[in-house]
């Protein structure tokens, strides 16, 4: 038995980079928010600037290789020297850092008269990310390895680590921040596009480091507040009947399920897992199947991750528990 | 023109410039550090913190400017031109006056780009 989810689990990790490619963009060159766009538009200028500054390099040389060979008087030798090596890259280089710091108040608009309403709260754990929506009215709703924003509403993120250095960033979003432990870094961003984007760990921070990932997804303002309102209650599917197997294998010393007796805070909150677009922090379908491989064989989805393998449960009861987890929507 | 130094012979002058630039980049940065980690202790408003990045500014950019300017005239006012690679005392001296001429281009450029952020900052971020 351990064999065959050790095998469909590697199969389903090889599966998912392909299919998490067709349906989330991660580049950074297909901005959808305010912030990515001026970080694009950044990346444009510096690159079209380095290449005329390369293509007048290169081709003085050639000129002075191939076309011209003659030995060029001193005095304007000095000239060249002057103009083209100090007073041309001290006046451009001025010019593209005035550039780029005239970029920043934008990037970061905390000190503007309106506060953004929504804050989310994202701490990154080893190798996960705990999720925690702050909505201006009303309790804060506790989710994972996901996060909805409205689109075309600004938004602050509040950045946090548990245990070593993280780094959240959503190319097509806005820019990268570090997650410190013992610091809370702030970063804002707004989407102008609705879809769904990936974002990945961008600081090296354990052995599952390339295994942990982000979903955003970016809807409606009103679609989104009638989501958060969803997930503020717990699901409908509950109730059901896997519920009592994920008790009474211990699933709830680690995880939360809202509205059962699973109460753990050590892994994700799970309460409404069924609705997220990816399973394992963004390596997985979200599919039964994956859901199954994951309980049986953590250890091999995402070695060094703290939820151990379940492998000596029964088959039935792992299928009954994902069919379970995935109907909390 | 009692202002204006003698003309010495030793190898401190040639650090003048970059000894500015160094201590002009620690006010903007520790200043700016102190003020935005305890803004109540300073008291003052961080427009008042930009003012004070400007005035050193100012100060540092008039310092390295009469360091070029006595390099200038160490180096024989631009009558000479490099390499000064003789092995004579007066081309020691002019290639000294010229090294530290660039070095004071250098730093005047550096002081100019570790100012540059109070331009547009407007508030400290934590």
């Amino acid at each position: 038995m351990g064999r065959y989810f050790s095998l469909s689990a590697a199969s389903l990790l090889l599966a998912s980079g392909s299919a998490g490619a067709q349906t989330s963009t991660q580049s950074a060159l297909e901005s959808a928010g305010a912030e990515a766009q001026q970080i694009e538009m950044l990346f444009w200028v510096m690159l079209s600037g380095g290449t005329v500054i390369w293509l007048g390099v290169v081709g003085l040389l050639l000129h002075s290789a191939l076309v011209n060979r003659r030995r060029l008087a001193e005095k304007s030798a000095s000239s060249i020297i002057l103009w083209g090596g100090v007073v041309f890259p001290s006046v451009t280089l001025c010019a593209l850092l005035a550039y780029a710091l005239w970029l920043m108040p934008g990037l970061r608009p905390f000190a503007q008269a309106s506060p953004a309403a929504l804050r989310i709260e994202v701490t990154g754990r080893q190798f996960w990310w705990e999720v925690v929506y702050h909505p201006p009215l009303g309790p804060p709703v506790a989710s994972a390895n996901e996060i909805r924003l409205p689109v075309g509403e600004r938004v602050e993120l509040t950045l946090k680590s548990a245990d070593v250095i993280h780094s959240f960033w959503i190319p097509p979003l806005g820019g990268k921040m570090d997650m410190i432990p013992g610091r809370t870094n702030r970063l804002s961003i707004m989407a102008t596009k609705a879809g769904l984007f990936r974002g990945p760990c961008a600081e090296y921070c354990g052995t599952s480091h390339a295994l942990m990932a982000l979903s955003a997804v970016a809807m409606a303002p009103e679609a989104f507040r009638s989501w958060l309102a969803a997930q503020a209650i717990p699901a409908e599917g509950a109730g059901a009947s896997g519920g009592a197997l994920f008790l009474r294998h211990g699933c709830g010393s680690c995880h939360v399920v809202a509205g059962t007796d699973a109460r753990g805070l050590i892994g994700p909150d799970l309460s409404h897992i069924g609705s997220r677009a990816t399973v394992a922090a963004g390596i997985l379908p979200n599919t039964e199947d994956a859901v199954a491989s994951f309980i049986a064989r953590s250890d091999l989805i995402k070695p060094g991750s703290r939820m151990p393998a379940f492998d000596m449960l029964p088959p039935d009861d792992i299928r009954a528990i994902a069919a379970w987890l995935r109907g909390l929507r | 023109m009692w202002l204006v130094p003698k003309q010495i012979e030793t190898l401190w002058t040639l650090f003048t410039a970059p000894v500015v630039w160094a201590a002009h980049f620690l006010v903007c940065y520790i200043g700016a550090a102190i003020y935005c980690a305890k803004p109540e202790l300073v008291g003052l408003s961080f427009s008042a913190v930009r003012a004070g990045i400007a005035a050193a500014t100012v100060i540092a950019l008039s310092l390295i400017a009469l360091s070029a300017w006595l390099a200038w005239r160490q180096w024989g006012l631009g009558t000479d031109d490099p390499p000064h690679d003789d092995p004579t005392r007066r081309d020691r001296t002019l290639f000294q006056g010229f090294a530290t001429l660039l070095l004071s281009g250098l730093s005047f450029i550096a002081v100019i780009f570790t100012a540059m952020p109070a331009l547009f900052l407007t508030e400290c971020i934590r």
